[in-house]
């Protein structure tokens, strides 16, 4: 560990050390090279952070949808047996709202970061990054969100403004116990 | 039953000519027997009844592992899952069946998004990483060297009674209702040591957490839940986790919603923001009136039923009862559970069981003298905040009835004159 590793270390250790002491372990855990920590760490934040190389569109998506997504999520994302992707109609404040991808979720990043950690179901991370991108892309043209041929990637992704990105308030940090 | 001699050598003949264990007819037979001798005992017949068989004969041998009797045998979870995916659905907890706080580890309700892993846990690790001073992967067999501590609390899914936003009243078992709820004793290295170990860099706000199942099922945790109470949990109700619960490792959040009690635990990454999920986006979260939705609506606010009677049960007739529920809190202990047996005109304050402990399921009774006429049962729990279980329609004047989540409003029985007992909205 070089000087400014340990002064590091120690301020973090200071700035946010546990509220109650926790209890002593043996420290026994084993360093990890970044190269075993980024073949695991498939986790996209919001603003791109995590999202990998390779691109696709909603017209190459369509294929990859038809064949492997729409048995259980109907054609166009609707219809099927599984969670509606597309075509809603109902506004979140009618007696019968559509939650789908264009009307409820707030992340364009989560919309491939479910894709390629999740599905399909029957083959979890089957899909090449190409073909998550792709089938991101379907479902986002599906939704309105985004042309055919515009290409999601890492860089064009996080740019894209969901329709209901306003649509949420943090019920947390709230009232605290007395 | 008193020993009569003579009886009992009528008995033995009977034993062996018929109750040869191996042959079906004399399977048929013993059952038969027994159903008479019940009959006997039920009668009340002044003639001295021979033992019962299992007192005339040695017992089965010793086993591995108990088994409950198989008299029990309708004591099971209830499975609902998508017909197309049968890894991706639930099981209730049959909450109406049991009694005591503890759930068995084989009846603690499920929710899985896609299957229960089978996991060898000579390679599984847990890596923790992100804005860590270092990044450290620990195995399993050197997390069970590591301090533990032991916690009773419950596990809520934040789906659990949805069935209740409905407009009509399910009838159904309330486990069936109510039963995505359930309460173990967990066992396990508390996370701050873990985190201690790793350091962290000031920045780090979030842990997102990540199971090693086929849906890779991950959620974001605010850091100072993180470096609370979380349990890494290797053990439940004194033995190691149960596949269906996470094994080999469990993140344990006393007091928060199901989905982020992570089962099949192997990554956590620290983090300045939520990852923004799935599971803590599309869903599990709240839709309100007004449009909008809550979100990391982490608490399990107070809540309690009567198990006991319930939908579906049948009260013998007038007389004296006992009610029996549980009630629990993700913000503490329970402090009051009051019962009304007329629809919540008045209530009475029910008796606690020993142990009430915070964030864990609480037992409570009230003994009932039943007139036989028409009865509605509702029972509601006050937490040690202070804040008491709300009506249904104040519950849904509040969030209207597209949460889908965190639902947690007074359960109520009706009690018809027969002794029938269906589910109201009251």
């Amino acid at each position: 560990m070089s000087m400014r590793d340990l002064t590091l270390a120690l301020l973090l250790t200071v700035a946010n050390a546990p509220a109650q002491a926790a209890p002593e372990g043996p420290r026994l855990g084993q360093p990890l090279e970044p190269a075993a920590i980024s073949a695991q760490d498939i986790t996209v934040f919001p603003d791109g952070t995590g999202l990998p190389p390779g691109q696709g569109t909603a017209a190459e998506g369509k294929a990859v949808y038809d064949a492997k997504c729409a048995a259980c999520h109907g054609p166009n994302g609707a219809g099927g047996s599984a969670e509606e992707l597309a075509g809603g109609k109902n506004a979140l404040t009618s007696a019968e709202p559509d939650k789908t991808i264009g009307t409820y979720w707030p992340y364009a990043s989560t919309v491939f970061d479910f894709i390629r950690r999740s599905m399909p179901l029957d083959a979890p991370r089957s899909l090449s990054n190409g073909e998550a991108y792709a089938v991101t892309a379907y479902l986002l043209h599906a939704n309105g969100i985004i042309g055919e041929r515009d290409p999601i990637n890492a860089s064009t992704l996080p740019k894209i403004r969901m329709p209901n990105a306003a649509g949420f308030v943090w019920a947390y940090p709230e009232r605290q116990p007395r | 039953m008193p020993f009569n001699p003579k009886e009992r050598e009528l008995d033995m003949q009977n034993s062996i000519e018929s109750e040869d264990p191996k042959s079906e007819s004399g399977r048929r037979k013993f059952l038969k027997k027994g159903l008479v001798l019940t009959g006997a005992a039920l009668a009340g017949t002044a003639k001295a009844d021979p033992p019962p068989p299992w007192m005339t004969r040695p017992g089965a041998p010793l086993s591995n592992y108990g088994q409950p009797s198989p008299h029990e045998r309708a004591v099971i979870r209830w499975v609902a899952a998508n017909t197309d995916a049968p890894g991706n659905g639930i099981s209730w907890t049959p909450l109406e069946r049991l009694e005591g706080i503890v759930t068995p580890s084989g009846l603690h309700f499920e929710r899985h998004h896609n299957g229960v892993p089978q996991i060898d846990p000579a390679f599984h690790r847990l890596t923790v990483h992100g804005l860590v001073g270092k990044a450290l992967s620990f195995g399993i067999d050197e997390l069970l060297r590591y301090p533990m501590a032991s916690r009773l609390c419950f596990i809520e899914c934040g789906g659990n009674s949805n069935a209740c936003w409905h407009q009509e009243p399910m009838q159904a078992p309330a486990g069936n209702i109510h039963g995505l709820a359930s309460c173990s004793e967990w066992t396990g290295v508390p996370l701050a040591t873990v985190l201690d170990e790793c350091g962290l860099q000031p920045n780090a706000k979030w842990l997102i957490a990540e199971g090693a199942d086929a849906a890779a099922m991950n959620v974001s945790i605010p850091l100072d839940k993180a470096l609370g109470d979380a349990l890494l949990a290797l053990y439940q109700n004194g033995e190691r986790l149960r596949p269906e619960n996470g094994y080999p490792l469990r993140l344990i959040l006393p007091g928060w919603e199901g989905v982020t009690n992570v089962k099949w635990l192997h990554r956590l990454q620290l983090a300045e923001q939520p990852a923004m999920a799935r599971n803590e986006t599309a869903k599990y979260t709240e839709l309100l009136p007004s449009g909008q939705a809550r979100q990391f609506s982490f608490v399990m606010e107070a809540k309690s039923l009567i198990t006991r009677p319930s939908g579906g049960q049948t009260l013998p007739g007038p007389g004296l009862h006992q009610i029996s529920g549980l009630a629990w809190s993700g913000r503490g202990a329970i402090r009051q559970v009051e019962v009304s047996t007329d629809g919540g005109k008045t209530w009475r304050d029910a008796a606690l069981d020993a142990p009430v402990l915070p964030k864990c399921f609480t037992r409570f009774r009230l003994p009932w003298r039943w007139d036989g006429s028409p009865a509605v049962l509702k029972s509601r729990a006050t937490d040690e905040t202070g804040y008491t279980q709300p009506e249904r329609q104040t519950l849904i004047a509040e969030r209207g009835r597209q949460g889908y989540f965190h639902y947690n409003a007074i359960v109520a029985w009706a009690v018809a004159a027969e002794g029938s007992v269906s589910h109201v909205y009251a």
